[in-house]
């Protein structure tokens, strides 16, 4: 089941490569096999046994002389990355099928690559298998923004290229020195390591990836030059490889160096989380907004992890979810703003798009208040049980990422009325061309599903981890077991 | 009656199939018609390395212990075995790229320079005393001199030719030198003599030293390199991909023989002599590819840098670095062959050495040859989906095991620094703006050489499959390894 999962996309990459089928049929073609990939991970969910812990597990040694297999199976809260994961996918092979991009074969054969690559992150249960599939990701992205970026992408791909590889260089030496001193990479298998650089090793990787402060200056750049479906796939989903590393990874296979270090990353994430705030607030395009906003609120994200207890970590994965789908929405609704712009979405530029376009302005309004947690979204849900949880840490945290939404509800509420409202900008053409249907049907269901999460919010947050009181043997999550009341 | 040795015909008959080859090329280029002499040739020479690798595999399955043959000249084990099959899929690769090579004459003796060539390194790597290793490094050195200065149109051909044959010879004097001062000091020629003779004084540990540098020329590790990039540059570019692949294979092997073999007890000197030879072809050979426009060039300090990698294996001196060094040496051929086709073909459709300015475009002109390319760039690169990322895994996990985390991070650095010229032949290949893909074309289309694109898809399966059937090729490294007491 989950090696389908993994292998149904690369075989459609494969099959999209290799027929030499014009490009808006292989379009489709990988489009439908988006589809296949959701309606395979929906089946896999009614399979899904939530009281218990890793499951549709495939296994197969690998190399055995370092005890490397080919592990993979799902927790709950990689599952529900891992459906985020193909549904953002398919929202994105839509929208460039949609957008008809040039050279459709290799695209779309991309898109698809990195698909089975990102579902493959999120149910590696080897640690070099995780190795594999996380730099898996990196490939397809570097093409993808290579060759049909903006016009800095050369650039962009570069520092991208840099900054990635940087960790996970680093990373892949801790794997080593775990691996070896563990004498196996599996991660069920595997004991726990107190080693504060090895820790650090896996935390390089999963802090570029997130980007928690001060490693992301790649982030903006490779959002702002990526394609549209690209920068959606980037932020809504490829930035959840750090949260499931530092969940699987980082906080269960550390505990000790985890504790150590704890109020270091929590500051870390606090600056991000204010700093991206402000940064989000200040910028000048919906698409640096978007970006800045996406790294305020991982940083949000790793707050919650790493408070270390129970609700953090279900607040952390629900708001993943949750921030997966609006960031995608965003980044899918920028390239559809600047497809009727001209390839801007300057805010200088923009404005009172509103008029005349009603759809637009009502998927961008709701992905906007979501977004900006207003009560009652799942946004809210998210952050709540995050502050919940981190308030048991110290209620400064609390404080701090109090403070986050309402510069979260700023930068939001300025990105709706300089996109929507005001003037009719000067490059904002009169012709009031609303979304039209198939860029409609991309958008719906991730708005859609925001809603259900609005209204179910505990479908997510409660069925994340194994349940804790099945007992401490029961599983080896560790984040699963609260830590003692201070 | 003079007593006769005892000879084993099938330890010795995959160098015979080659001699012969060569032999039956030699006469093919007198007695064959003008016209048929270059396919005489060819197919000939493939034949006989096809016999040699089929006959090295049926030694592989035969022998079990080592055992030393022809007075102790040399040893049938499965090292050598394995080494020779590795060998003659790197020969019979080579001629298949050699055949679209538009040569005008000397077509017969090219093929039976190769044939010899090949046969010399087969009874190289079998090698057991310092005399046969001399004869079997001259033997193969002096057929590849030839074969670099065999374009005598072209004057960087005869400039690439002398310049080995000059510093090719050095290399071998200082061999030759080292050889005689080992036997000074413990009057034995054979390696397992000298191990057992006992002696440690300083005229062994000069001669080590000697012989060290002498196989670290032949190796191409810095910083005896100084002749890798020029020859590699100047050569036919079929005689390239066949020099960087073999001759390595073969000096490696034969390097970690003689050290663990003649030398176990002068180990914790040599271990860490050539654990910085390794760091130091590591830093000179990534830094140097840096700043190179000619692929040749570039993937000639390339080369040195993955010299500088499989030295780490052969410095770590344990079981699993000779498991790594051998398998790393199986996709790293593939790699090395594979790239250089490409290469080869892209001279041949332009007319001029290729650079990273005049590659713009061909992934898209020919996606088969740039997507191999690719592929091949990633396998350098030791990123995953191909072989190289586990050879990698192997080296830098011999170095852990060993205790030399230090040399694990000079590894990952060194691949961190050598990632920017690898994705600068991708970017050449796939990502200039339109503005810059305008190719010279040496005019028509180009030639179609069905046989080149089928070694490149041999490679292309040896450089993937090497990373999905591990297990099996690391049982074969494990039992090639077995013969040396590691």
């Amino acid at each position: 089941m989950t090696t389908a999962l993994i292998l149904l996309p690369l075989a459609g990459a494969l099959v999209v490569w290799m027929l030499p089928l014009p490009g808006r049929v292989a379009g489709g073609l990988a489009f439908v096999v988006a589809l296949a990939e959701v309606t395979l991970w929906a089946v896999a969910l009614t399979q899904f046994d939530f009281g218990r812990d890793l499951q549709l597990v495939d296994r197969q040694s690998w190399f055995s002389d370092l005890g490397v297999s080919y592990h993979v199976g799902f927790f709950g809260f990689s599952l529900w990355l891992a459906g985020l994961a193909v549904v953002v996918c398919a929202a994105a092979i839509g929208y460039a099928w949609w957008a008809d991009r040039k050279r459709a074969r290799a695209y779309h054969g991309l898109l698809l690559f990195l698909t089975g690559a990102i579902v493959g992150v999120f149910t590696a249960q080897d640690l070099l298998l995780f190795y594999v599939f996380f730099e898996a990701m990196l490939i397809p992205i570097y093409v993808l923004i290579g060759v049909w970026g903006g016009p800095r992408r050369v650039a962009t791909t570069a520092k991208f290229v840099i900054y990635t590889m940087a960790g996970s260089l680093l990373m892949l030496a801790s794997i080593i020195a775990f691996g070896l001193s563990q004498g196996t990479f599996d991660l069920v298998d595997s004991g726990r390591s107190d080693s504060t650089w090895v820790f650090l090793g896996f935390l390089a990787a999963f802090a570029v990836k997130a980007p928690l402060f001060p490693f992301h200056g790649w982030l903006v750049d490779a959002y702002r030059e990526s394609p549209p479906e690209l920068s959606a796939i980037l932020s809504g989903v490829v930035s959840k490889a750090a949260v499931f590393g530092m969940l699987r990874i980082g906080i269960e296979k550390f505990p000790g160096p985890v504790d150590d270090l704890q109020e270091a990353i929590l500051t870390l994430a606090a600056i991000g989380l204010v700093y991206g705030s402000l940064l989000a607030f200040r910028a000048r395009d919906l698409r640096s907004v978007t970006a800045y906003s996406s790294m305020s609120q991982m940083s949000l994200i790793v707050l919650g992890l790493f408070s270390l207890n129970e609700l953090g970590v279900n607040g952390a994965v629900l708001h993943s979810v949750a921030h997966g789908l609006v960031s995608a929405t965003l980044f899918l609704l920028a390239g559809m703003i600047e497809s009727r712009t001209g390839g801007t979405s300057d805010f200088g530029v923009l404005g009172g798009m509103a008029k005349g376009r009603p759809m637009l302005a009502t998927i961008l309004m709701t992905t906007g208040i979501i977004a900006l947690a207003v009560p009652g979204s799942v946004a809210f849900a998210g952050e709540f049980l995050i502050l919940a949880g981190i308030y048991d840490e110290g209620w400064w945290w609390a404080a701090i990422g109090a403070g986050a939404i309402v510069l979260a509800a700023m930068y939001m509420l300025r990105l709706i009325s300089a996109v929507l409202h005001r003037a009719r900008g000067f490059d904002v053409p009169g012709d009031r061309l609303d979304l039209r249907g198939p860029e409609l049907a991309v958008l719906a269901p991730l708005v859609g599903l925001l809603l259900v999460l609005s209204a179910w919010p505990a479908s997510v947050a409660e069925r994340s981890l194994p349940a804790a009181e099945a007992g401490a043997g029961a599983t080896q999550l560790g984040a699963a077991q609260p830590k003692a009341a201070p | 009656m003079i007593p006769t040795p005892q000879v084993d015909w099938l330890a010795l008959a995959p160098t015979l199939a080659l001699l012969g080859a060569s032999g039956g090329a030699l006469l093919g280029s007198v007695l064959v018609p003008a016209p048929a002499r270059r396919g005489f040739g060819a197919c000939i020479a493939f034949a006989g390395f096809v016999t040699a690798g089929v006959l090295a595999g049926v030694v592989f399955a035969e022998t079990g212990s080592p055992r030393e043959l022809l007075a102790e000249s040399m040893t049938r084990d499965r090292l050598g075995a394995l080494a020779a099959i590795i060998l003659a899929g790197v020969g019979a690769l080579s001629v298949l790229v050699s055949w679209g090579e538009r040569r005008r004459d000397h077509a017969g003796e090219y093929y039976a320079l190769l044939a010899a060539a090949g046969a010399g390194m087969l009874f190289f790597v079998t090698a057991s005393n310092l005399m046969t290793l001399f004869l079997g490094l001259e033997w193969f050195s002096i057929a590849l001199y030839i074969l670099c200065a065999l374009d005598t149109h072209r004057d960087t051909s005869l400039e690439s030719g002398l310049k080995y044959l000059i510093v090719g010879s050095f290399g071998s004097a200082i061999l030759l030198f080292g050889s005689a001062l080992v036997y000074g000091a413990t009057g034995e020629l054979g390696f397992s003599e000298i191990a057992a003779a006992g002696v440690d004084d300083e005229l062994l540990l000069a001669g080590l030293a000697l012989i060290v540098a002498g196989l670290g020329f032949k190796a191409s590790a810095a910083p005896f390199h100084m002749w890798t990039p020029d020859v590699y540059q100047g050569a036919p570019t079929s005689v390239t991909a066949f020099m960087s692949a073999a001759t390595k294979v073969a000096a490696l092997v034969l390097t970690l023989r003689i050290l663990t073999v003649a030398f176990p007890a002068q180990e914790d000197l040599w271990t860490v002599a050539v654990a910085v030879i390794a760091v130091v072809s590591l830093a000179v050979g990534n830094l140097a590819a840096l700043v190179q426009r000619d692929l040749k060039r570039l993937l000639a300090y390339s080369s040195v840098s993955h010299a500088g990698f499989m030295l780490i294996a052969i410095a770590a001196n344990n079981a699993l670095g000779g498991r790594a060094l051998l398998y790393y040496l199986i996709p790293y051929g593939a790699m090395s062959i594979g790239a250089f086709a490409v290469v080869a073909a892209r001279e041949r459709e332009l007319g001029v050495p290729a650079t990273l300015d005049n590659l713009g475009g061909f992934g898209w002109e020919r996606p088969f040859l740039g997507v191999a390319m690719w592929v091949f760039m990633l396998g350098f690169m030791g990123l995953p989906l191909t072989g190289g990322f586990v050879g990698k895994l192997y080296v830098l996990s011999s170095a852990y095991e060993r205790g030399w985390t230090w040399l694990v991070i000079v590894g990952v650095v060194a691949t961190a620094i050598s990632l920017y010229y690898y994705l600068n032949v991708v970017r050449a290949m796939y990502m200039r703006s339109d503005t810059a893909l305008r190719p010279v074309v040496a005019g028509g289309s180009p030639p179609r050489d069905p046989l080149l694109v089928g070694a490149v898809a041999l490679s292309l399966a040896v450089t993937v499959g090497s990373f999905v059937l591990v297990q099996p090729l690391i049982d074969l490294a494990r039992d090639a390894a077995e013969s040396l007491p590691l």
